[in-house]
């Protein structure tokens, strides 16, 4: 399965890095902790948190991961589209929360 | 009927002091819990002072809280010693936040503080000078429960 | 579901305190950031699942009337915490699997999101 799948299957919106959306997903990480992600997350996760600072971007980067997923109607700030754009990250945005879109997600990946 | 006499105090909170930090809104909740104040109103109360409480132990150097409650209302207010806010307005906004990262990583700083006292508080009034520090008050009103 | 079939679906390893087991769990919160506990309205029977380990976390989980904590990935609380949240009839859980992994375990069993935007 991969981002451009998980997206529509949760009718998730994405905000950047739209043309980058064929990749393979394999897994998730749930975490708003930034050494946590850098500690257990793993290469084609997508992430899924609440954050929405500049430094997920950094992150997500340097772990190489999927894409994020950002929570409860939070927004990303402007600075970190930016630099997802420029990083082609995806970044999708859901109003509901992490525990729902995890919970969906599990069942989608696990089957 | 005898009206509840008004009960009051205050608590010192110390900047940087993790270890404590949310021990004085235990505190004020368990004494409204104690004399009967609705689970709803006292909830509000709660979680409006246990943001001050945190907005003092992340930003500033030292402040205090002070509580009345009578009859009527619960009045909590927090002066600090801190470096004060710069823009009211953007401070208001939820997800500003100006906590340096390894707040974050505790769990804080997620610049929701300030726009949850509000969301919870029938009054919010917030001054602040810069280099000096801020003084926040919330006021919840009480509905007396018939007896 | 009981806070004891929780624990179950969860393998949670280790139980560390024991308020009442048999307390009905209706919803979930999954939650890094304290103040996002605050800030929607959780209703009475939620279990908490964070990575997060410290104090605060239980400070956090008594003003939201949060009836229990399970920690992630094997992450143990210190002694203190444990401590305070025995006092505050907290109860704290254990679980090896990742967040993911227990958001996950749960929503199948039909545990749903306790932030309601009812304010």
């Amino acid at each position: 399965m991969n981002v451009r799948e998980v997206v529509n299957s949760l009718s998730l919106e994405v905000q950047s890095a739209k043309g980058n959306l064929e990749r393979e997903v394999t897994g998730c990480y749930i975490s708003d902790l930034l050494s946590d992600v850098m500690a257990h997350a793993q290469a084609g996760e997508l992430w899924i948190t609440l954050q929405t600072h500049p430094n997920v971007v950094a992150v997500a980067s340097l772990k190489n991961l999927a894409g994020i997923i950002i929570t409860n109607k939070r927004i990303p700030e402007e600075e970190t589209l930016r630099k997802a754009e420029d990083e082609r990250i995806p970044i999708a945005v859901s109003p509901s929360s992490t525990f729902e879109v995890g919970g969906m997600l599990f069942k989608m990946l696990r089957c | 009927m005898t009206q509840r006499k008004n009960i009051e105090g205050s608590f010192h909170l110390t900047g940087g002091d993790f270890t404590n930090a949310g021990g004085a809104s235990s505190e004020l909740k368990s004494l409204l819990i104690n004399i009967g104040i609705a689970p709803a109103i006292v909830r509000r109360a709660a979680i409006a002072t246990f943001e001050g409480e945190m907005n003092v132990i992340i930003h500033a150097v030292a402040g205090v809280m002070h509580y009345l409650v009578t009859p009527g209302y619960i009045k909590v207010t927090l002066n600090d010693m801190g470096p004060g806010i710069p823009d009211i307005a953007q401070a208001m906004q939820e997800g500003y936040s100006t906590a340096p990262d390894w707040v974050r990583e505790m769990g804080w700083g997620a610049g929701m503080g300030l726009p949850n006292m509000k969301k919870n508080a029938d009054e919010f009034r917030i001054d602040s000078i810069v280099g000096e520090g801020t003084t926040v008050e919330i006021l919840i009103k009480i509905k007396e429960e018939l007896l | 579901m009981t806070l004891k079939k929780v624990a179950e679906i969860l393998g949670a390893e280790v139980v560390l305190t024991t308020a009442d087991m048999g307390t009905e769990i209706s919803s979930v919160c999954s939650s890094d950031l304290m103040s996002d506990l605050l800030h929607f309205s959780t209703t009475p029977k939620s279990l908490l699942i964070t990575g997060l380990i410290n104090k605060q976390v239980v400070r956090t989980a008594e003003i939201a009337d949060i009836k229990a904590i399970a920690f992630v990935l094997g992450k143990r609380p210190d002694e203190e915490t444990v401590e305070m949240a025995r006092q505050k009839g907290i109860v704290l859980i254990v679980t090896r699997f990742s967040r993911f992994t227990a958001c996950g375990r749960l929503y199948a069993e039909g545990l749903r999101s306790c932030t309601g935007e009812d304010r």
